[in-house]
């Protein structure tokens, strides 16, 4: 079997002392957070720290706190999220998103705070040391050429969490704690588009919590393409989170795409769009207004699952499903087709 | 046996014998050994493609802590493989290598970790060479060679048969259908990674315990390829995690642990990586193939032309048998009264192809049926009548001389279009939904031993002791098809014990009679039948000791409910283990054996060893689909699939068979593809495997299955034990096609290539819009240089199985008798 490198573990009780540990020494040291994207990663030798800092035994971080919108600590288990049942109500979209990640063995080991860090994947870098010294090594470790556009100055590697797209059009926040203080950042800006710095999170900070804002008037669904239904990261995701009147009219939407890019990507155009001049109500042409609007953002590479052209233009059909699912209609045939569960 | 005797065990719904073994996880896998002072071992595989080594240094991982043995290919200079005529195969490469992840080193150490560590100091210098990438590449690239042997170039193998004036038969024709169809490469992803623990025993002999499919074949190459007598070597086929075909060859750390043991004196474990099970494949060829077809208006066939082109990656494995393969057992599904068939098999930088599941046969069935689809459609008949139109007669020589016993094809298809309402449904559901129906036929094992002999296929022994045990021994192996309870089904049946009262030892070499191994669906029949035989024997010894002390006639004597009795009268009778005893002090000690031997094959001309057995099975399968126009997105709903398994000896180990070859089927179908990076050329020779891991080579989960309603055809076939014929392969053929035709039916496009993805849908749902052929699929056949063919007349055509233009091998003394088999059941 793939055997992990050597590496010092470190299990603090209390974040002050995990900040510390950090601190120490941050270019060599790495969070863990339920593994089941770094372990894999350092079998394969993708990353190596010295350094584990696990957040397992940190009291408080593992816990859902509902106070107007929702305090979720970044400890708290995929399954923790998927089994509560009044997040399901007041927050559907953040529940699918959880709902269908991976398989649910690892999500009783995945965390939600580890979901929004996940490493951005790419089919010339999720691959063993071996296999990519075959190719002479990628920009995004060892080699210097991205191999999925050999032009590219940037890694192109891919977004590929579920809930950071659904967190960002649910315009959540993300807590932030290091030796040297603390700040809150919303989660559009957690991200940057490239492959390689696709996080805004220093390496001494430690992502202790998500904010959810109160979501009374708002709707939120998520869609998620993948070849099977279960087991697979997203080749393409819509998060869509659109604020009702009682009339069913729309006040307010954010329309958000995943896996088509290194980081989320909003859709301002699709936003605008549904807002329109106020008091629209989401009819077919709108939705596939919308849903053009949408496509423009999306760039996939070949470098996941399925062929890029195919891919776009899957993220115009995902965004009309999400959009017909907020204005009410039975979506649970289609969601049984898609995802091969009703969700 | 009396055949019109009860049965009280076989056909009845059982757990199987190692079902407790399995749920409560106490199988012994390979990888779960664990012996004292066992060593760990690691190979280093190429980086490059296609390279001369020119030089290996191996002294800092020498003197690495921890290592006790650095080997390279020099310590292997014998060459094997599975095949007597492609033995091209070294444990470690000795001078080249041929693809990315051929092995090059091994190192043993005192863990994992440390054999890793070091294979990384390892410094391997290589001469790189072109990369042949695909079959184009490698028809057009004679040089430089993969290998220094094969028909010419690059070309592994070119066959050629003709089976009566095909061109002559093509004209007679009212219309020829000419189509061109690609099936890509899968693999068997077994769950289970290959291992093995090599030991030196006291007294020097090797054992080798190995998760392999075939232990015969293991004994026989390391005894080649070490050069030590087989007699000196014990290979224990442990209880494989899946097979599918996987396991069937000889692997490289096989033999390098078995030299390593003998060096070191240790044991010396081997446990794959995924990447590396991929780096063995093995799996289904990539086939592109073009059939060209002449039927007459009421859909009979007058002739089948067909050529199939074979990447057959970096070694020979089974390759001349998987080429001769996409050509042998089209005739035995429907009447092809004329047949020609010219397959081709090249070398590419690959992990080399070839047996899983359906071996050869697949690719072929896939394009057969869905011309078929195509024909029916223009000739405006029912896919299903056509099909039962055209049905091969039972009994019957085929024109490429193959021997069909029982045929239950035609009530497959009656039964699944009857559960399946086909015939309110089929082209008359609306856009995006669909049914499709396809067929197909499979050996029951090969007729003939890959290294060929007259010795038997197969053997069974069977102990009895006074205690009333029962010990049955053969050389089958469990892959976890449940070849155990076959065996103790069978001799649990005959002598009238429950199969839990009997041990079975099983895939070792040292004590058990030889079997050619669990592939080519050859276990129950051959296995079975010698089990038969050496019950039957068993339960003559008793009878006779027992007709003595009852003084009642031995065949009025019933074996039944662990009792031997008067069938006049139940009440006197003796218990299993007293008739033991009474047998036992009779006659001594009591072992008896049976064994298998095939009947000769009906063809004599060269390439005709591949295709005969001693009875085949047929399916029909019905798939739904629900394809999105827009999305091209598809599911699969509901399959109904009937198998004609002659007679089903333990119907749940059955339909097991059946629902797996379902799954595994509908994964080819969809998904499942051993897909390659060739990065640019101008800045890297790379030629990788796209994605070698269990999450992105992409297999169907549970949560994707479709509902299955499967139906057993039983009409016991005289050819197997208690009528049995095989399930393991047949089952999977007919999904690909049936997905194809149903695809047809939901949307109106062809999709002429596996898998069938939802972009491939759509980009053939667009040029349907634009006018063009509504298909998608490979454009073109290449041109290949053929050998002539050789010429072999039909059956009826006066033939006697041999070829007009190939020196005689043989006397013909079968001509007449096989004119007058085909004569009575075509007249």
């Amino acid at each position: 079997m793939m055997r992990l490198p050597r590496f010092e573990f470190r299990s603090p009780r209390t974040i002050e002392e995990a900040a510390m540990l950090l601190a120490e020494a941050p270019a060599h040291t790495m969070i863990l957070a339920g593994g089941t994207d770094l372990l894999p990663n350092m079998k394969r030798r993708q990353q190596m720290p010295k350094r584990l800092v696990g957040l397992r035994e940190i009291q408080g971080l593992r816990s859902v706190q509902h106070a107007g919108g929702l305090t979720i600590g970044a400890g708290v288990t995929l399954t923790s999220i998927v089994r509560d049942d009044r997040l399901k109500h007041e927050c559907a979209g953040l529940w699918q998103s959880a709902a269908q990640i991976a398989t649910p063995h690892l999500r009783n080991m995945g965390t939600i705070g580890g979901n929004l860090c996940l490493d951005t994947r790419c089919t010339y870098y999720d691959q063993s040391l071996e296999w990519r010294q075959a190719i002479g090594y990628c920009m995004k470790k060892d080699g210097e050429t991205c191999w999925v556009a050999t032009s590219s100055p940037k890694c192109l590697a891919v977004s590929s969490t579920d809930t950071a797209p659904m967190l960002q059009a649910l315009g959540a926040r993300v807590r932030l704690v290091s030796a040297a203080g603390d700040r809150t950042i919303g989660v559009e800006d957690l991200y940057q588009n490239d492959g390689m710095h696709y996080l805004t999170r220093r390496p001494d900070e430690i992502l202790t919590s998500i904010e959810v804002p109160d979501q009374t008037g708002w709707r939120s669904a998520y869609w998620k393409l993948r070849r099977r239904g279960s087991f697979d990261f997203p080749v393409a995701s819509v998060a869509a989170a659109i604020k009702f009147d009682a009339r069913g009219r729309i006040l307010d939407a954010r329309v958000v795409l995943g896996a088509v890019a290194s980081r989320p990507m909003t859709s301002l155009k699709a936003g605008t769009r549904l807002v329109g001049d106020g008091g629209q109500t989401p009819s077919d042409d709108l939705i596939a207004a919308t849903a053009d609007a949408a496509y423009d953002v999306a760039k996939p590479m070949d470098n996941t699952d399925y062929g890029l052209v195919w891919r776009k233009r899957m993220v115009k059909a995902l965004v009309s499903y999400a959009l017909r699912e907020l204005r009410g209609d039975d979506v649970s045939e289609l969601r049984l087709k898609i995802a091969r569960q009703v969700l | 046996m009396t055949p019109a005797a009860k049965m009280n065990i076989i056909g009845h719904a059982r757990r199987r014998v190692d079902g407790r073994a399995k749920v409560t996880g106490q199988t012994r896998f390979a990888d779960d050994l664990d012996l004292p002072r066992m060593l760990a071992g690691k190979l280093l595989r190429s980086s490059v493609p296609h390279a001369r080594i020119v030089r290996i240094d191996t002294s800092k991982a020498e003197a690495y802590a921890g290592v006790h043995l650095v080997l390279t290919g020099k310590t292997f200079p014998i060459p094997y493989g599975v095949l007597p005529v492609s033995h091209d195969e070294h444990a470690l490469c000795p001078d080249k290598v041929r693809f990315v992840g051929d092995p090059v080193a091994a190192v043993i150490a005192a863990d994992e970790a440390t054999a890793s560590a070091a294979l990384a100091l390892i410094d391997v210098e290589y001469e790189t060479l072109r990369t042949l990438a695909s079959p184009d590449d490698s028809l057009t690239h004679a040089e430089p060679r993969i290998h220094d042997y094969g028909d010419e170039g690059n070309i592994h193998k070119r066959v050629s048969l003709q089976f009566g004036d095909v061109d002559a038969a093509l004209g007679d024709a009212d219309e020829v259908f000419d189509d061109v169809f690609f099936f890509e490469g899968n693999t068997h992803l077994p769950i289970e990674q290959h291992a093995c623990v090599a030991v030196k025993d006291p007294d020097g002999k090797l054992v080798l315990y190995s998760s392999t499919q075939t232990p015969h074949y293991v004994h026989l190459a390391l005894a080649k390829a070490l050069a030590i007598p087989a007699a000196h070597i014990r290979v224990i086929a442990t209880p494989n995690g899946g097979g599918f075909g996987g396991k069937s060859d000889p692997f490289n750390h096989e033999i390098v642990a078995a030299k390593a043991a003998l060096m070191l004196d240790r044991p010396v474990k081997f446990t794959l990586t995924r990447e590396e099970v991929f780096y063995c494949h093995r799996g289904r060829h990539p086939v592109l193939m073009r059939f060209r077809t002449g039927v007459k208006k009421d859909g009979s066939i007058t002739a089948v032309d067909l050529q199939t082109l074979l990447d057959g990656g970096a070694y020979g494995s089974y390759g001349v048998a998987s080429t001769f393969y996409t050509g042998a057992l089209q005739t035995v599904t429907y009447n092809i009264p004329r047949y020609r068939f010219r397959g081709c098999r090249v070398f590419t930088n690959k992990p080399p192809c070839g047996p899983k599941r359906g071996h050869g046969t697949p690719q072929s069935r896939f394009g057969q049926e869905v011309q078929l689809d195509k024909i029916a459609e223009r000739l405006s008949i029912d896919p299903a009548d056509l099909r039962l139109r055209i049905v091969a007669p039972p009994d019957s020589l085929t024109a490429n001389f193959l021997r069909i016993g029982t045929i239950g094809l035609a009530e497959c298809i009656r039964t699944v279009t009857k559960r399946s309402g086909w015939h309110d449904k089929h082209g008359k559901l609306p856009l995006g939904r669909g049914l499709g129906l396809a067929c197909s036929s499979y050996l029951s094992g090969a007729g003939l031993p890959i290294n060929w002999n007259d010795l038997p296929q197969s053997g069974v022994q069977l102990k009895l002791d006074r205690s009333g045990g029962v010990t049955a021994f053969s050389g089958a192996t469990e892959i976890g098809q449940g070849s155990d309870d076959v065996l103790v089904g069978i001799v649990a049946e005959i002598l009238g014990i429950d199969p839990h009262d009997i041990r079975a030892v099983t895939g070792d070499t040292d004590l058990t009679p030889v079997d050619l191994g669990s592939y080519s669906s050859r276990v129950t029949l051959m296995m079975g039948n010698a089990a038969v035989q050496a019950a039957t024997r068993a339960r003559d010894i008793l009878a006779e000791a027992v007709s003595g002390k009852l003084d009642v006639p031995k065949d009025r004597l019933v074996f039944a409910g662990r009792r031997v009795f008067d069938a006049g009268n139940p009440s006197a009778g003796l218990t299993f283990r007293e008739a033991v005893a009474v047998a036992e002090a009779k006659f001594g000690t009591i072992g008896t054996t049976g064994s298998y031997t095939p009947k000769k094959p009906a063809a004599k001309f060269k390439g005709g060893g591949v295709g005969p057995s001693p009875t085949y099975s047929y399916s029909a399968a019905v798939v739904e689909v629900e394809v999105d126009p827009d999305t091209g997105w598809i599911t699969v709903p509901r399959v109904w699939i009937a198998h004609d398994v002659g007679r089903a000896l333990n119907p749940t180990l059955v339909r097991g068979q059946v629902e797996g070859g379902v799954y595994m089927g509908l994964g080819e179908a969809l998904m499942e593809e051993m897909a390659y990076r060739r990065l640019p050329p101008k800045l890297s020779h790379a030629l990788v495997h796209k994605f070698p891991s269990i999450l992105e080579y992409k297999s169907p989960t549970s949560l994707d299955m479709p509902e299955i309603f499967t139906d057993l055809i039983e009409h016991p076939d005289p050819a197997g034990p208690f009528g049995a014929k095989e399930v393991g392969q047949g089952p999977l053929l007919p999904m690909m096609p049936a997905v194809a035709n149903a695809v047809f039916d939901a949307v109106g496009v062809r999709i002429d290539e596996i898998p069938i993805t939802p972009e491939k849908i759509l980009q053939a749902l667009a040029a349907k819009r634009a006018g063009k052929p509504a298909r998608y699929g490979p454009a073109a056949f290449p041109d290949i240089a053929w050998p002539p063919a050789l010429l072999v007349a039909p059956p009826w055509e006066g033939g006697d199985g041999t070829a007009s233009n190939e020196p005689a091998r043989k006397s013909k003394p079968q001509a007449e008798k096989n004119a007058a088999e085909a004569r009575g059941v075509r007249a």
